[in-house]
């Protein structure tokens, strides 16, 4: 059963010098109690994407195009107090990427989950209070805790808060901002797994945005693979780690190389994310696709189905054969004969940050 | 207490016990800072003095509680004129042969309402007009900045005499010219510190949770700037207290109501500034005392709303 259905969504940013298409013509649609992973680079949309989902976007953005049903809900023409009311953290809640700052350090976290609770919900603060106590004891946090500051909280167990605070009201979607990135690979595990089990406990679906592969590959149902605004290749995560055929995520693949494989060496991607503002026509990762042609130049492509819900915007996803197979060499993601030797711009792209 | 039923009396004490435990958690701070200690203590001083300074008569219980006064401050001739201090007059008579023991009794009541009403009310506005201006940005933040820049091209004492002038010379019209001009430091200030915080990641969380404006603005912003709100009361209260001296002291203070300013006035339009050392002295110790404690208060309570510098102890 679809939860929340994203339609040609098109969130742009103002900027001095035109539209930055953070995120364009993105198509998204998710069940209940199922994960997906956005992965991909900083500043490739993945947090705007998100951010519109709930909309949390600065003043300078704006939702120009597009539709995102949530359990029948268009939630870009609710009132600000239709939403806050009705969907926000009730429906949708948002587990931050650095949780020590989420908290308002004036109050207890105890407080803080309270005043959420009975904000939303008719519910005596004692019974509220009981309710943070069991949180907290469900994540292994000492519920004595909960009368706590967030200062004296280390960063895992704010983390932990936070998920506690981002399920006390057992909302039907989250909205994961890389919610381990500021932890050690150990208490990391440990924090996926804790979300795992309360996720399929409270029958939540999750967005998992992240641009670490291992989290994604571990957690998610479902792996959406984002550059430069729009999903480019989306399947299931089996499909995406195992037989992915966007170039993209063939190189994303090879920046995560198997351990247990001594010969395979790490290779990037050479260059930068692009340009986001006012982009010409074509493929987005042209410029640093070793595979590119003259088509992918001049038109944008358009998802194309490889079944099992396996959608792929590339041109050459047809000959996925021999791209996993030269994408598996050092040599063809040297950098040195990228792009149309006429067409290089001496100016380096502008920044643009998109997260945060 | 929730659960079983109680008695809306026995819900009230509850009530009263849990705010007098809420105040007594407060206080804790004092515990261990000196300083904290002596403002404290002299500013209760000046308060007992101030609320009993004059005699009380209680008509229905026919009662009459007598004033700390040992004259009546405006009686003249009840010592010699310019009389050194002696056991009868312990701070020396006027050029009128005033007590001035007793003037500095009385005039402790116009400096604790000039200095709480001046600096309560113009922190209350600068804070507000801080916070509404930085949360909201904008055209907003323009309107209320600018009127802010206005005022800071105010000149304060020009502004309050004219003002007086115009108005009369009451207590009120003193207040009031005070905190016209008083409220922009803390505006401007207080903006600043909103700008930042309003970035922070936990008023994100705030509105992705579903809290309305006033509430991220009143409820977790304003908690977040309130040691800063302290701070600038604490400097209100000094200055509107040197305000009012001074405005006194040039004679353009409330005729019915001696203040410690007024007092310097008096010593200087007498011309007695470098003979009666025992006149200008203690108003002008008083002032400097009163000022001291409120700077010395306000840098404690920067630890009750700040619970990071609470904990480094």
């Amino acid at each position: 059963m679809t939860l929340l259905d994203i339609t040609e969504l098109k969130t742009y940013y103002r900027a001095d010098d035109g539209w930055v298409r953070a995120t364009d013509d993105v198509s998204l649609s998710i069940d209940r109690g199922e994960t997906v992973g956005l992965v991909g680079e900083s500043g490739s949309g993945k947090t705007t994407l998100a951010k519109s989902i709930i909309r949390l976007l600065p003043d300078n953005a704006e939702v120009v195009d597009g539709s995102i049903d949530f359990d029948g809900t268009e939630v870009t023409e609710l009132s600000n107090r239709e939403l806050r009311k009705q969907i926000r953290w009730s429906e949708i809640s948002m587990i931050p990427q650095n949780a020590m700052n989420g908290f308002d350090p004036v109050y207890t976290v105890g407080e803080q989950i309270v005043e959420v609770i009975t904000y939303h919900e008719d519910t005596s603060k004692a019974e509220a209070r009981e309710r943070a106590r069991t949180l907290f004891d469900d994540l292994g946090v000492d519920p004595d805790r909960v009368d706590d500051y967030p200062h004296q909280f280390s960063g895992g167990m704010a983390q932990r808060a936070m998920i506690a605070l981002a399920l006390a009201l057992s909302p039907s979607l989250v909205l994961a901002d890389e919610p381990t990135t500021a932890l050690d690979v150990v208490i990391q595990d440990r924090i996926l797994e804790t979300i795992k089990e309360l996720q399929e406990e409270l029958n939540s679906a999750m967005i998992m945005i992240t641009h670490d592969m291992s989290v994604v590959s571990e957690t998610c149902d479902r792996i959406a693979v984002v550059y430069g605004g729009r999903i480019v290749e989306i399947a299931d995560a089996e499909t995406i780690i195992m037989n992915p055929r966007h170039p993209y995520t063939l190189g994303l693949r090879n920046a995560f190389p198997d351990i247990s494989d001594d010969d395979q060496e790490l290779i990037s991607i050479p260059g930068t994310p692009p340009d986001l503002v006012d982009p010409d026509d074509g493929c987005r990762f042209a410029p640093r696709c070793p595979f590119a042609e003259e088509e992918c130049w001049e038109v944008t492509p358009e998802p194309e189905s490889y079944g099992d819900g396996h959608a792929v915007e590339c041109h050459r996803a047809d000959e996925i054969e021999h791209l996993q197979e030269e994408a598996g060499k050092k040599e063809t993601w040297v950098e040195q004969d990228l792009g149309r030797s006429e067409e290089i711009e001496p100016s380096p792209p502008e920044e643009v940050e998109l997260d945060d | 207490m929730s659960t079983e039923r109680t008695s809306p009396i026995d819900s009230a004490t509850g009530a009263v016990g849990d705010g007098l435990d809420y105040v007594r958690t407060k206080l804790e701070v004092f515990e261990g800072d000196r300083l904290g200690q002596i403002g404290l203590a002299i500013l209760v001083t000046f308060l007992l003095i101030g609320i009993f300074a004059r005699p009380y008569t209680i008509e229905f219980l026919d009662l009459t509680i007598p004033g700390l006064t040992p004259h009546d401050p405006g009686e003249r001739a009840v010592g010699g004129r310019l009389e050194s201090p002696s056991a009868d007059h312990p701070l020396g008579t006027t050029d009128m042969g005033r007590d001035v023991l007793s003037q500095l009794i009385a005039g402790t009541r116009v400096t604790l309402i000039v200095g709480s009403l001046a600096a309560f009310m113009a922190v209350f506005i600068g804070t507000n007009v801080g916070l509404v201006s930085a949360y909201f940005g904008g055209w907003v933040d323009d309107v209320l900045m600018r009127i802010t820049d206005i005022v800071y091209g105010v000149p304060f004492l020009p502004f309050a005499i004219v003002l007086v002038a115009i108005l009369g010379s009451s207590l009120v019209n003193i207040i009031v010219a005070i905190v016209l001009i008083l409220w922009r430091s803390t505006a401007r200030v207080i903006r600043s510190q909103v700008l930042s915080h309003k970035q922070r990641p936990y008023v994100e969380s705030a509105q992705a949770i579903g809290a309305s404006h006033t509430r991220i603005m009143y409820r977790h912003i304003l908690p977040n700037v309130l040691p800063l709100t302290f701070l600038y009361a604490a400097f209100a209260v000094g200055w509107a207290v040197i305000a009012e001296a001074s405005l006194s002291f040039l004679g353009f203070g409330d005729p019915n109501m001696l203040s410690w300013g007024e007092m310097i006035y008096n010593v200087y339009t007498a011309n007695a500034i470098r003979e009666a050392w025992w006149w200008v002295f203690p108003p002008g110790i008083a002032i400097m005392l009163f000022v001291m404690s409120v700077f010395f208060i306000g840098r404690t309570l920067e630890e009750v709303v700040n619970p990071e510098l609470r904990h480094q102890k």
